[in-house]
C-alpha cells in the first residue's frame, strides 16, 4: 500500500484540528491521508522542513505572525512540488483571486462542506500525481537525451577532422546531422604509394539503428580499403560483409575512390550512391560517368563496376549525399544537382574548404525556412597537379 | 501516403501515393504487410501516384521483396514516376526489384 498523502492544515482556530480529525477519520483510518497542522504561516513553514514530505496545504487567509497568502509565496521556496488550497471567507474574490495568482491550485469557502473539501483534495492530489509522473518522465527523457548526445560526440569524433595534404593535393568535409546522431559519414584514408582512400556514405534512414549500421560501415569500408585491392573489390568485399546477419535490411549507399595525386588517376566505384561532380578550375563542371553498382547490405555476392578518369590541375571532385541534392526549400522544389554545378559557374573555389562551406551555404541558403529532413555530408577533393 | 490494396484475379496490386520518408516509413510497411496474404502469388507496387520516396522508404520495398523472395511470391514494381525510377537506378534496385511500365507488363513477366 501506497504512504498516506500528508496534508497540512493552517489554521489559528483551535476548533479546525479536531473538526477535520473527526470529518476525515474514514480517510485517515483507511491510510489515504493523514494530517498534521499549524497555527500560521511561520509554523506551516516550520512543519514543512520537519515534516519534509508534506504534499499538500490547506491554509486559512487571515493568521497571525504570517498570513495564508505571504504563505503561499513561500511555500515554493520549501517545496517547489507541495500544492495548495486556501480557505477563504464566502465571497471574497479579492482574496482568492490574489491567492490563485501566487500559485493555489484551488479554493474552499467557509463555513468548510467538508464533501466539497474532499473533493477538492482529490482533485488536487491527483493533479500533484500527475505533475509527479510528468516530471520522472522528463527526467528519464533527459537522461535518454543525453545517452543521444553522447551518441552524437562519438559519432561526430570518428568523423575525420584532420585531412592528409600535400603541395599537390588538398581534402576538406563536413557533415550537418538532421537529429543527434546521423546516417551519413565519409572518411579519408592514406593508402600505399602516397594514394588516398576516399569514400562518402548515407546509411538508410536516420536515429540510433542506423548509427550504429554507419559504425560498423564505416570500419568495415577503412578496413578493406587500407587491406588490398581495387575500389570495385572494396566495395563487393565490404558488401558481403554488411550482408551477413543483416535482419533489418538496413543499407548504405557508398561512393568509394582511389585517387593518386602524383597523376591525377581518380579510380571510383558507386554502390548506390549519387555520382560526385568535378568543378574545373574555370568554373564550368561535369558528372563523372556513373558506374552501376547496388546499395551495400541489401544482397551478398554483388559485383561492382568501376570506372577511371583523369583530374587536370585544378579540378575539384565534390563528393556529397543527397542531403544536398534533395535538400527541399519552403515550396518543396529539391536543390537537385544542376543548383549544386551552378554554385561555382561564376567565381570557381580556390580551395577545398572554400568549395566545401560554399556547398554547405548553398543548401542552407536554398533550404530557408523548411526544416533539415536529411543529414547533409560533403567531400571536396582539390586536385591541384 | 496513403496506401489502397485490392486483389485482381489473385494478383495483389497495392497502390502508394504522396511522399513515403523516414516519418511515415513504418505505416507504409504495416499497410503492406497487412494487405499481403500468405497465399498471395503474386504481388504488384504501384507507384504511379507516389511523388518521392526517401531511402527508410526504400527500404521497406526492400523487406517486402526479401519477405515475399523467401515464400517464392513473385513481386514487381511499376509505373514509377520518374524521380522515383531515379531513386531506384541511383541505388542500383532496379536491379534486384523486377522494374515494369504497367501493371499488364508486370503480370505478363510473372507468367512468362
Amino acid at each position: 500500500m501506497p504512504e498516506p498523502y500528508k496534508i497540512l492544515v493552517v489554521d489559528d482556530e483551535p476548533d479546525l484540528e479536531p473538526l477535520v480529525k473527526q470529518r476525515m477519520r474514514r480517510q485517515v483510518r483507511s491510510g489515504r491521508y493523514t494530517f498534521v497542522f499549524a497555527q500560521n504561516g511561520v509554523e506551516a513553514l516550520e512543519r514543512m522542513g520537519q515534516e519534509g514530505d508534506v504534499d499538500m496545504v490547506l491554509s486559512d487567509i487571515n493568521m497571525p505572525r504570517m498570513d495564508g497568502l505571504t504563505l503561499l509565496e513561500q511555500i515554493p521556496t520549501v517545496d517547489p512540488n507541495v500544492r495548495s488550497v486556501i480557505v477563504s471567507a464566502y465571497g471574497d474574490m479579492k482574496n482568492i483571486r490574489t491567492a490563485m495568482n501566487r500559485g493555489a491550485f484551488d479554493f474552499v469557502t467557509k463555513p468548510i462542506d467538508f464533501e466539497d473539501l474532499q473533493i477538492t483534495i482529490e482533485r488536487t492530489l491527483r493533479h500533484m500525481e500527475e505533475w509527479r509522473d510528468a516530471l520522472i518522465s522528463r527526467d528519464k527523457l533527459v537522461a535518454l537525451q543525453n545517452e543521444l548526445e553522447v551518441a552524437s560526440k562519438i559519432q561526430q569524433s570518428i568523423l575525420p577532422t584532420e585531412f592528409p595534404k600535400s603541395a599537390d593535393y588538398e581534402i576538406y568535409a563536413g557533415m550537418s546531422p538532421a537529429r543527434e546522431v546521423a546516417g551519413d559519414f565519409y572518411d579519408v584514408v592514406r593508402l600505399a604509394n602516397g594514394k588516398v582512400g576516399l569514400a562518402i556514405a548515407d546509411v538508410s534512414d536516420k536515429g540510433v539503428p542506423s548509427a550504429l549500421f554507419m559504425m560498423s560501415s564505416r570500419t568495415l569500408l577503412k578496413g578493406t580499403a587500407v587491406g588490398v585491392g581495387s575500389p570495385s573489390e572494396v566495395l563487393a568485399e565490404v558488401n558481403d560483409m554488411l550482408c551477413e546477419g543483416n535482419e533489418t535490411v538496413t543499407f548504405v549507399t557508398v561512393l568509394y575512390a582511389e585517387y593518386n595525386p602524383a597523376n591525377g588517376k581518380f579510380i571510383y566505384s558507386n554502390g548506390g550512391h549519387t555520382m560526385p561532380v568535378v568543378i574545373h578550375a574555370d568554373g564550368t563542371s561535369s558528372l563523372l560517368p556513373p558506374t552501376r553498382g547496388v546499395a551495400l547490405g541489401v544482397m551478398p555476392g554483388l559485383e561492382y563496376q568501376q570506372k577511371t578518369t583523369t583530374l587536370s590541375p585544378g579540378d575539384m571532385v565534390i563528393l556529397y549525399t543527397d542531403g544536398v541534392s534533395e535538400a527541399m526549400n519552403p515550396d518543396n522544389e529539391e536543390f537537385g544537382v544542376e543548383r549544386l554545378c551552378k554554385i561555382f559557374a561564376d567565381s570557381p573555389p580556390k580551395s577545398a574548404v572554400e568549395a566545401n562551406r560554399r556547398v554547405f551555404e548553398a543548401v542552407s541558403e536554398f533550404a530557408g525556412e523548411a526544416p533539415q529532413s536529411d543529414d547533409v555530408a560533403c567531400l571536396t577533393l582539390h586536385h591541384r597537379g | 501516403m496513403e496506401t489502397i490494396t485490392a486483389r485482381e484475379d489473385g494478383v495483389l496490386i497495392a497502390k502508394a501515393s504522396g511522399r513515403v520518408d523516414g516519418a511515415n516509413a513504418r505505416e507504409f510497411q504495416n499497410n503492406l504487410e497487412q494487405a499481403i496474404e500468405s497465399d498471395d502469388k503474386m504481388v504488384i507496387l504501384n507507384l504511379r501516384e507516389l511523388s518521392y520516396i526517401s531511402s527508410a522508404g526504400l527500404r521497406v520495398i526492400l523487406l517486402v521483396a526479401k519477405s515475399l523472395q523467401s515464400r517464392n511470391t513473385d513481386f514487381a514494381i511499376c509505373e514509377l514516376q520518374e524521380s522515383i525510377l531515379e531513386v531506384f537506378q541511383i541505388s542500383g534496385f532496379d536491379q534486384i526489384i523486377p522494374v515494369h511500365a504497367s501493371e499488364s507488363e508486370a503480370i505478363a513477366s510473372f507468367s512468362g
